[in-house]
């Protein structure tokens, strides 16, 4: 029994490895599409992970520090720090704007850590190169993909920092690399004016007459010197102690310092559900038209591939050829077609998703998932293919 | 005859397909979750570390000395500019005397008046004494008459009478010329005082300085206390240094630091630690000291320029070091990965002291020897299945 596939694959076989891998790209691009989704609830979820964190404190009734503006005076750790199970508590600030770096800018999240020990919350949590910030001011981790080199200065706000580490996978819930910088030098950032703003402020308060009072020296230095600082921070990150369960500490924390407490499951509920949860629903909803359209073009492909050679067929049914014989090298070539695209996307998705700006994650049960509703669509495709195949008129191989 | 080009076709079909499914292979368990992580590993060393402290500083004064009235005047005038150099006992302004020289004047006037009342009253004590001399002789003259029975009881203690009251107006005169005495001492302390006063108007450098702040021009009012000069003494200029409390332990009068200043990038300049100021800032959260040149440089830096200090700490003695990057907390607690044979196991660890190169002491859990890891493309957990490599894909060399 020779087998009727293989040879009409060997018949025009450049014909048809072609026909696969252009099957492959589309595969391919719908495969990245199902990255680009599942990136982006990554980047949310690596935005938790990162923080290295149990509970997070902020501002009463606020979903913050990331999904609405959260602030707290910076000593509210203080008293969180000496609630039953907490282990760690360690203020943090967020502020997502341009990093300057020589003459171009990187749009990135600068993050305020307090430069503690190893392992203090908020601090990232693995290396790719240097070291942890360890001088109070001044120092910077930055996530590889701002691209700067250990060794070099960038410019936040007024103050040039030095790059002493590199880390990565570390991004804002919308992609953003982080730079993770000491959190007095974040919170003076935060909250700094440029220098002609504080200037005019300056300038404005001394025309103000209630506190440039002739006969008080010295009042209006006390009020332009109360206007320079404000002691805040976004969030308290804290880490449980080990056995204490997250209920138990978070009680106490809203319903005696009236501050708001999420856990874990609350936050990442918050991130995924409410922050990044239209922009997913939006590449979801493409994703879904790319799979409906994908499916449609391999059914045509297939049709098209069967009606090609319908003479042939014919010839064979002239010889006396199985029914069953035709119908299984229709299939077959289905099924081989739709193995080679699913290879050939698989291997472009994978080389293809580093080249996009934000992080591509390819979930190894989606390709799984993927080549199986690849094999079904071809396998259905097939079917309509085998029907048209099986109804032909063996005379039509002679009358033409 | 007709299996060789089926041949040929079978072999370019296998060229395409079998790069194909190597490819394949390659991108589902190199490039997937199911690839092992590049890693870095260090094997741990005994060595002595240098900890050391960074701070941030603004230069100032240790001397300011705030130059102006002790009593509400208006300014007449200021000799000196900012930048000046004065001396100890310069006169550096002046406030308006307004009405000073009058009343000096009238001060004088009554000076004389007073010495000319010590003049009159000298001559009235004369005057008195004489008096009391002649009535004195008198009266021992009735007294001898009276025994020579040649003058009348009466006319003798007429005579005593005078003598007693001549006795009573001198020691009047005598009083009087005390009082005017006091007097004149009096007027003359107040004409002191009133020089003094306007001396007092000149505002003269306590010390030898640098005008550094001039706050008030002629004719400005100002009240008492108010500074109308500032003058510092540039020998005296150090650093108020901030200190992060979370290291600050170690921190001694005397340690060496090493100071750049903001607006002089790549120059070092030596100092040491003076002291450890016994409050430390309870809002900020920080420490604070005062760190003092070696030698002041020159030019002098602004005062409120930024430095950055950093105090080198005892050396410590030798024990397993590791890199802070490789310190890591899982599970709640603080370890290193170890690299056994190919396998990661996490070991928990006890950190002591760090340095600012992001050195850290193993104080246990740890011997040297071990291989641990540094750096890891991803977080690592148990099960990961590694791959060391030299550096990290990305990472400039």
């Amino acid at each position: 029994m020779i087998s009727l596939a293989g040879r009409d694959i060997l018949h025009a076989w450049g014909k048809f490895v072609f026909t696969g891998v252009g099957l492959g790209l589309l595969i391919g691009v719908t495969l990245t599409m199902a990255g680009v989704y599942r990136g982006m609830v990554d980047d949310g979820k690596a935005l938790l992970d990162n923080s290295g964190a149990d509970l997070w404190v902020v501002q009463k009734d606020t979903l913050g520090p990331y999904a609405e503006p959260s602030a707290l005076n910076d000593d509210v750790y203080r008293s969180v720090r000496g609630i039953p199970g907490v282990a760690r508590a360690a203020n943090i600030t967020y502020l997502t704007m341009q990093v300057r770096h020589g003459d171009v800018d990187v749009r990135s999240m600068v993050v305020g850590v307090v430069p503690g020990g190893p392992g203090e919350p908020g601090q990232p949590g693995y290396l790719i190169a240097g070291r942890q910030i360890t001088r109070g001011h001044y120092e910077a981790v930055a996530d590889i993909s701002t691209k700067f080199q250990l060794g070099e200065r960038i410019r936040i706000r007024r103050n040039l920092y030095t790059v002493v580490g590199l880390t990565r996978r570390m991004v804002s819930s919308g992609g953003d690399p982080m730079v993770f910088i000491p959190l007095k030098d974040a919170q003076e950032a935060q909250f700094l004016k440029d220098n002609d703003a504080i200037i005019q402020q300056r300038r404005r308060t001394s025309a103000n007459p209630a506190f440039n009072r002739p006969g008080v020296p010295g009042l209006l230095d006390a009020v332009i010197a109360s206007q320079g600082r404000s002691p805040s921070v976004n969030a308290v990150l804290v880490q449980i102690q080990p056995g204490f369960p997250p209920e138990e500490v978070t009680e106490p924390i809203s319903r005696w310092k009236h501050l708001q407490v999420y856990t874990r499951v609350q936050m990442e509920d918050i991130i995924v559900g409410k922050l990044i949860a239209t922009a997913a629903k939006q590449i979801g909803m493409f994703l879904v038209i790319l799979a409906v359209v994908s499916a449609t073009i391999v059914a045509f492909i297939i049709y098209t591939l069967t009606m090609d050679k319908i003479r042939e067929i014919a010839v064979l049914k002239l010889i006396g050829t199985k029914n069953i014989h035709i119908a299984s090298m229709i299939l077959q070539e289905a099924l081989i077609l739709g193995l080679i695209g699913f290879v050939v996307g698989k291997i472009s998705a994978t080389f293809a998703a580093p080249l996009f700006p934000k992080y591509v994650l390819l979930v190894p049960l989606d390709s799984v998932a993927g080549f199986f509703a690849v094999m079904l669509i071809c396998v259905l495709a097939s079917m309509v293919a085998i029907r048209m195949a099986l109804k032909v008129d063996p005379a039509e191989a002679i009358g033409g | 005859m007709k299996g060789l080009p089926l041949k040929g076709r079978t072999l370019a079909l296998l060229a395409v397909i079998v790069p194909l499914l190597a490819l394949f292979v390659y991108v589902v368990f190199r490039a997937g979750p199911l690839a092992s992580v590049p890693v870095t590993a260090i094997t741990v060393e005994n060595r002595p570390i240098a900890p050391a402290l960074f701070g941030l500083g603004t230069i100032e004064a240790r001397y300011t000395y705030k130059i102006g009235p002790t009593a509400a005047g208006r300014v007449l005038r200021v000799d000196v500019q900012v930048g000046d150099q004065v001396h100890a006992g310069q006169v550096l302004g002046g406030m308006d005397p307004v009405d000073f020289d009058e009343r000096l004047a009238a001060q004088n006037a009554a000076l004389k008046s007073a010495e000319a009342g010590v003049l009159t009253a000298e001559a009235r004590l004369q005057e008195t004494a004489a008096r009391q001399h002649y009535s004195e002789s008198q009266a021992q003259r009735y007294e001898q008459l009276l025994t020579a029975r040649s003058a009348s009881e009466e006319a003798v203690d007429t005579k005593r009478q005078e003598f007693q009251v001549a006795t009573a107006g001198l020691a009047t005169a005598q009083a009087g010329l005390e009082m005017a005495r006091q007097e004149l001492s009096r007027t003359r302390a107040n004409l002191n005082v009133l020089t003094q006063q306007k001396a007092n108007l000149q505002l003269v450098a306590p010390a030898d300085g640098l005008v550094t702040v001039r706050h008030a021009d002629p004719g400005t009012t100002v009240v008492a206390g108010q500074a109308v000069l500032e003058v510092i003494d540039p020998k005296s200029l150090w650093i108020n240094v901030r200190f992060d409390q979370l290291r600050a332990a170690q921190l001694r009068a005397g340690l060496p630091a090493r100071i750049v200043l903001r607006s002089r990038e790549g120059q070092t300049f030596t100092g040491k630690m003076l002291r450890v100021e016994p409050v430390a800032d309870t809002v900020t959260e920080e420490t604070l000291a005062k760190v003092v040149f070696d030698q002041l440089p020159a030019p002098l830096p602004p005062l409120g320029e930024l430095a950055e200090v950093t105090v080198a700490l005892p050396e410590l003695p030798s024990a397993p070091v590791v890199p802070n990057a490789s310190v890591k907390r899982v599970g709640g607690k603080t370890g290193v990965w170890l690299l056994q044979d190919g396998a990661l196991a996490f070991a928990p660890i006890k950190t002591g002291a760090s340095d600012l190169e992001g050195r850290v002491q193993v104080l246990a859990g740890l011997e040297s020897g071990a291989r641990v890891i540094v750096y890891s493309q991803r977080s690592l957990g148990a099960h990961t299945r590694v791959k060391v490599v030299k550096s990290l894909p990305g990472v400039s060399p």
